[in-house]
């Protein structure tokens, strides 16, 4: 079964409070049972505690699979990239090195390679992903675009993401000031910016 | 929701239609709606199954071998009346059960010749070419010497079956199947 077209799953990482739930939550999944397939990314570590949930934004065009020399990586009718299928995966790690969103994991011990698939046992019969059903402040948020913009009314999702030259579309949205809605994300300026939070750990630290 | 064509590639990376797509891409479709996925156990599956197969057929093979040399030579049976057949000409009969097509050929006023008419390379009917001295198999190209039944040219390796004959009292008769291996 295919995931319902009309739920989307929304990242919104200015809500995320670093409480690691998802984190837990996710190795209870079914498709990937006792692996987390989720992580928290520390924003700037040394100046704040801001974390944001890193999960697989299924991309249009998955580098992952695309890098992958066994073929291996494949995505279902609803664009869901799944796991590496094991009887094809060599390990080699290609697709961990390739993947702009640091997202595939490499099980050496299980030789493959395995990520975030959207909770696929519970996504395709439409229900929420683990992390999605667990995050107490719904950085992680799974359901139809009516809720997300009737909940979140200074935000808006944006879908296109780009690092360098590389522009990545994706079926995960992330949510931006509405205002200040960018066509894209540009993930590589980004990293460069200093944090907000900076500033502020500086002022305290200071006084 | 409407299915993806199944042959089609759904999403391209950059948008243009899948004619302007490199090759790869085709070969290696990322959408698994796209993919022929043999998995290892179903090849290990097909490669078991299939030796299996060929083992039980050469059990076979050999048992029927068995049973045919116990089964000794046929009865015999009258194939033509010797004023029935001028010479060089050719008949065809069935010996010894009637679907084993067999051709007599008189090549002279004693001398008599009979083969299974069956190509020993993969068993389409021969044709007499009695003033050549040949047998000629249309399939492949496959020739088979006339008084021997050995062949000569093409494909064919082993030599027709030959058909023992008898003359007496005005008629032919068949007396036995000749198979020969060279
Ligand atoms: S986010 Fe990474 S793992 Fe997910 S589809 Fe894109 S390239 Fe693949
Ligand atoms: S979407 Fe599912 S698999 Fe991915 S991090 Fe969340 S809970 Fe884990
Ligand atoms: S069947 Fe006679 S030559 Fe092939």
């Amino acid at each position: 079964m295919p995931v319902p077209e009309h739920l989307e799953f929304f990242i919104d990482p200015s809500r995320c409070i670093g409480c690691e739930s998802c984190v837990q939550a996710c190795s209870e999944c079914d498709t990937h049972r006792g692996h987390s397939m989720i992580h928290l990314e520390y924003v700037e570590r040394s100046r704040t505690t801001q974390t944001t949930p890193v999960i697989c934004m299924h991309c249009d065009s998955p580098t992952c699979a695309e890098v992958c020399p066994a073929d291996a990586i494949k995505r279902t009718e609803d664009g869901v990239v799944q796991s590496a299928r094991k009887p094809r995966c060599i390990a080699c790690s290609n697709c961990v090195l390739a993947c702009p969103f640091g997202v595939p994991k490499m099980k050496s011990d299980l030789e493959l390679m395995m990520k975030c698939d959207m909770c696929y046992d519970r996504s395709s019969v439409g229900k929420k992903p683990m992390c999605a059903s667990v995050c107490p402040s719904q950085a992680l948020f799974f359901g139809t675009r009516e809720e997300i913009e009737r909940l979140r009314k200074r935000s808006a999702a944006v879908n296109r993401f780009r690092f360098g030259n590389q522009t990545v579309t994706t079926k995960v949205n992330m949510m931006v000031p509405r205002d200040a809605r960018p066509e894209y994300i540009d993930v590589a300026a980004a990293m460069e910016e200093d944090s907000l939070g900076g500033d502020i750990m500086l002022n305290v630290l200071s006084t | 929701m409407t299915r993806p064509d199944l042959n089609q590639i759904v999403r391209t990376p950059d948008g243009r239609p899948e004619v302007e797509q490199p090759k790869w891409r085709r070969d290696f479709p990322i959408d698994l709606p796209q993919d022929e996925y043999v998995a290892r156990r179903d090849f290990t599956k097909f490669m078991v199954l299939t030796s299996l197969a060929f083992a039980v057929g050469q059990v076979w093979i050999g048992i029927e071998n068995w049973r045919r040399r116990r089964r000794g030579q046929p009865p015999i049976a009258e194939i033509a009346k010797v004023s029935d057949v001028p010479i060089g000409s050719t008949i065809t009969f069935a010996y010894p059960q009637p679907h084993d097509a067999c051709l007599l050929v008189r090549t002279g006023e004693l001398t008599w010749l009979a083969y299974a008419q069956e190509c020993t390379h993969l068993a389409c009917a021969v044709i007499p070419e009695v003033d050549k001295g040949q047998f000629r198999c249309p399939c492949h190209h496959g020739y088979f010497d006339l008084t021997t039944g050995r062949p000569i040219a093409g494909p064919p390796r082993r030599p027709l079956p030959r058909i023992t004959l008898d003359v007496r009292n005005g008629a032919v008769y068949a007396t036995g199947v000749e198979e020969r291996t060279a």
